[in-house]
């Protein structure tokens, strides 16, 4: 047979001579120089990933990313003093403020002051140096590795953030971590996190994603998180990117034994938008939450897309997703359990749910179990429709107009997935409970 | 939580080692040369004296068949198939073409009492109530060696016979119909059978007519090296209902045996078909040595107003099972059904499902699936549900549970749901108490357990459905209803 040689396409070949510049740049350490080249094959290999490829059926990246914009460098003074302004602008959640300009971290911009003993962070070009145990780390689970947007993001790995909470520690507060794009010539932002909690430890992480209106800035981030035994993690995640970004999020989890992760999603914002989730259980009794609120107008299009691999016994994991869209946005679900033959005594239970505010809409889910022992509890649901007429008509016979009536439903509707966020040891997340719901009201007042 | 000893024991009971028609009846039979091409074509058209027309619609779907290549997207893992290994046709050569059952090799009619098919229409007649009378088609290997009550039914104005008959004798209504629904182009398998399908049943029921028994059609593989590809169509005229069994059985062998059917339904304004299939291949030993592959094309058109499709399947055989029998909503206010109880043993491979488009406005579809899995085999669910922008008010509910008996097998489900309008309502397995609250609240207000009362709804729900296969299909249906869903997942 005939080798067959690719047509790449214009954001292909930009991708193609942007690495080829990073490396002729050289990285800071050996060891990243590996993780690079790991991710770039990957990405030669198959390219920008497409319909045809089962797990992008529904996000065409291909057709969605026409062009790939410059690989964004380290901000200079006036970046950094715009950020500054912008960021000041976001209510601050919790304690401690981390903040990354164009993906790269910016302590002149974080706020560590009330940062309690046992936390460390570090950005992820200083952690690298010297310690191959993060560089491990970075390469991700397999699940992670074989994905298209991790592989390209390895592939651009330079900067971001490392966090580290050693065991024990209570950190007491939320973590509130901003990543900000700056305004100008739209570029590609690529920024890697890592977040180790130490057993026993329990920490609250909230990150805000944001950029200016107008420009098609694309993004594409990682977050990698280790839940050690026993240990407690809560993370909060809102995507309120400007109204033209293309904005591509990875998050790889590790939870330990007896360990609890729970994390919650608010997506409104980017034209194009994929969230994935691969969690992963590597230690007995453990329970994690996976939930998220998505909200979309215009004709913007977001993706869910989570793996949920129940590799050992007696875990619990709970997916809950609410989609409401609008005119003609088109909302993705795809969700996968695994139940591994040893994983016995698993309790997975997900539910895709979506709500069409007009006739315009489009919704594709794919709530898929794969499940290989036999004595579990699984399930998976998927609901689809428009708000009831019934309850509709009982608020506006109660004289409750149209419009407050919608967003009464609605909000209660998004509701059921952030209320029960953050009701684990550490509590703390009440503000962004609010924040959220107060994100939900607005967006449905802008409606009308 | 596990499975309860009586369902592990009720599956037992229909493991592959217990594969009662295995058997092989010993008939002199005429082969087509081995391998398949145009010539081969060429020989099976003019076997069957089929028209001008046909032969060139099979050609076309031969140089189709060519370009295309397997799919490979299910979850089913086998070697290559040597498409040029097999023979395409396979006749008993006593007389391919009995005018009468006295003209048929006595060993084929002691194959079918065997396997508990009545062929003799007196048989049938004594001593049975005639709201049970079955018509039968029976398929061997290649061929159509007789139909029953033929005369019966055409009183009533229903044609029932053979697919080559049909060829001869109704062309215009085979040549209307044909390829509309599975065009020849519409997947691997497909466009393979369409080449070299060799029999098959062709139902066509008049306007306003309710057909006045059960009409069946039994396949039956016999030969070695051999592949069934048999085509049945079925048109539902307007205002008609027909209810149309299917069943199938093969030796056991130790080679792999294919069959790749395409199944076409046709229901215009106001008609109903009804489908139902036993599926009981050869599934292979223990070991997955042996056994039939079944990649199987099955598709229902509501193509009228009002119109409804159901499909009812009892999947019990097969080493691979790769099927998705769909309906099409193209008719405002139709509805589609799919009830499907698919259970896999030894090494068997099932991957199976359905297919609801919704086109029409107000269209309606039901999915009810359930998989049991045990041994080393692997059972999945596949599904589509979509509505179309024009599609307003489209309702679906799907309900798939699958059962593992074993850490050694697996059980899997991929549903897919689109939708395209905000009146459409689909609810996937939508939380058992939102399914039917009034009725789980009924059992449970009665002391049921939740598990119990979701056991007793949904077993009820499918009963209802298996019990109207009639008696001869029963048999396999009856065990697998027996079977708790207890320790269900998903």
């Amino acid at each position: 047979m005939n080798a067959v040689t690719p047509i790449r396409t214009a954001a292909e070949q930009s991708l193609i001579s942007a690495y080829a510049a990073l490396r002729a740049a050289g990285a800071p350490a050996p060891a990243v120089e590996d993780l690079r080249a790991q991710g770039y094959s990957r990405f030669e290999a198959s390219g920008l990933p497409h319909r045809r490829v089962e797990e992008w059926k529904y996000t065409d990246l291909r057709a969605m990313m026409r062009e790939a914009k410059p690989l964004a460098g380290a901000p200079d003074a006036s970046t950094l003093l715009a950020a500054k302004v912008a960021v000041g602008n976001i209510p601050r959640i919790g304690g401690s403020r981390l903040v990354m300009v164009d993906g790269f971290y910016s302590p002149e911009l974080s706020d560590t002051g009330t940062m309690p003993d046992g936390v460390k962070v570090t950005s992820l070009a200083n952690a690298i140096v010297g310690r191959p145990e993060i560089v491990a780390r970075l390469a991700g689970s397999a699940a992670a590795q074989a994905n298209a947007a991790f592989a390209l993001n390895a592939a651009f790995l330079t900067d971001g953030l490392v966090i580290e909470i050693a065991p024990g520690t209570d950190v007491g507060h939320v973590l509130d971590l901003i990543s900000i794009t700056s305004a100008g010539e739209a570029r590609l932002i690529n920024a890697r996190v890592l977040v180790l909690v130490g057993e026993g430890a329990s920490a609250g992480i909230v990150e805000t994603h944001v950029g200016p209106a107008g420009t098609d800035y694309q993004k594409n981030v990682a977050l990698q998180v280790v839940v050690g035994n026993g240990a407690t993690l809560e993370h909060g995640r809102r995507q309120i990117e400007g109204d033209q970004a293309l904005h591509l999020a990875t998050l790889d989890a590790d939870v330990g034994a007896g360990a609890h992760f729970d994390t919650l999603t608010l997506t409104t914002g980017a034209a194009v938008s994929r969230s994935q989730l691969f969690t992963r259980f590597v230690g007995e009794n453990s329970k994690a939450t996976l939930r998220g609120v998505t909200m979309l107008r215009g004709r913007q299009h977001a993706d869910t897309s989570l793996l949920m691999d129940h590799a050992v016994p007696h875990c619990e994991s709970k997916e809950l997703f609410k989609h409401i869209l609008d005119n003609e946005a088109h909302g993705v679900f795809q969700g996968k359990i695994i139940v591994q033959p040893v994983a016995q005594k698993t309790d997975g239970r997900m539910m895709s749910q979506t709500i069409m505010l007009a006739e315009g809409p489009a919704m594709d889910n794919k709530p898929e179990l794969e499940i290989f022992a036999d004595d579990v509890a699984c399930g998976h649901g998927c609901t689809c429709g428009e708000l009831d007429p019934d309850l509709m008509f009982y608020l506006k016979a109660r004289g409750i107009p149209h419009g407050e009536a919608e967003a009464l439903l609605v909000e209660a509707f998004a509701r059921e997935a952030i209320e029960d966020f953050g009701e684990g040891p550490l509590g703390v997340v009440e503000e962004l409970r609010e924040a959220m719901l107060a994100t939900i009201l607005d967006w449905m007042r802008a409606r009308a | 939580m596990p499975a309860v000893q009586e369902t592990v024991e009720q599956v037992r009971s229909i493991d592959v080692d217990q594969y009662k028609y295995g058997f092989t009846t010993d008939v002199e039979m005429e082969l087509a040369p081995k391998g398949l091409s145009e010539d081969i074509v060429r020989y099976i058209s003019a076997k069957k004296g089929e028209p001008e027309w046909m032969l060139e619609w099979r050609l076309d779907a031969y140089r189709r068949w060519l370009t295309l290549r397997e799919p490979e997207w299910a979850r089913v893992h086998y070697p290559k198939i040597d498409f040029q290994d097999l023979y395409y046709y396979a006749a008993p050569k006593s007389n391919p073409a009995p005018k009468s059952l006295d003209e048929i090799d006595p060993a084929i009619l002691e194959t079918y009492k065997k396997l508990g098919i009545p062929l003799r229409e007196q048989e049938v007649l004594a001593g049975v109530a005639p709201e049970n009378r079955i018509a039968v088609d029976a398929v061997f290997d290649s061929v159509s060696v007789a139909t029953t009550f033929k005369d019966e039914l055409a009183k009533a104005g229903v044609i029932f016979c053979s697919i080559s008959e049909a060829l001869r004798e109704h062309p215009e209504l085979v040549k209307q119909y044909i390829g509309s629904v599975v065009p020849t182009t519409d997947n691997f398998y497909a466009t393979l059978n369409s080449a070299v399908f060799s029999d098959g049943s062709f139902v066509y029921v008049p306007p306003g007519v309710r057909c006045p028994m059960e009409l069946s059609t039994y396949f039956r593989i016999n030969e070695k090296n051999t592949g069934q590809f048999e085509r049945t169509l079925i048109i539902a005229d307007k205002g008609s209902y027909v209810s149309y069994l299917e069943g199938c059985t093969a030796p056991m062998r130790d080679e792999n045996q294919l069959h790749a059917a395409v199944v076409e339904l046709v229901a215009l304004e106001d008609a109903e078909i009804k489908y139902s299939t036993v599926q009981n291949w050869y599934p292979g030993d223990s070991e997955g040595r042996g056994g039939i592959y079944n990649f199987v094309t099955k598709r229902g058109d509501c193509r009228g107003a009002r119109s409804k499709i159901s499909w009812t399947q009892v999947e019990t055989g097969s080493a691979i099972t790769w099927k998705y029998p769909s309906c099409i909503l193209r008719g405002d206010d139709s509805q589609g059904e799919f009830y499907s109880i698919a259970v896999s043993n030894g090494a068997q491979q099932v991957d199976s499902g359905t297919k609801m488009i919704h086109l029409g406005k107000n269209t309606r579809s039901r999915i009810i699936s359930k998989g049991i899995s045990a041994g080393k085999s692997q059972n999945t669910y596949r599904g589509l549900v979509s509505a179309h922008r024009r599609a307003t008010n489209a309702k679906n509910f799907t309900n798939c549970d699958s059962l593992l008996i074993g850490n050694k097998c697996g059980a899997h489900t991929v549903p897919y749901i689109e939708s395209k309008t905000a009146s459409a309502v689909f609810e996937h397995e939508a939380t058992t108490s939102k399914v039917s609250e009034d009725q789980m609240f009924y059992c449970m207000q009665r002391g049921l357990t939740q598990e119990e009362a979701i056991a007793l709804i949904v077993n009820g729900f499918v009963k209802d459905v298996l019990q109207q296969l009639p008696m001869e299909f029963m048999v396999e249906a009856q065990k697998l209803i027996a079977i708790s869903l207890e320790g269900s997942v998903g």
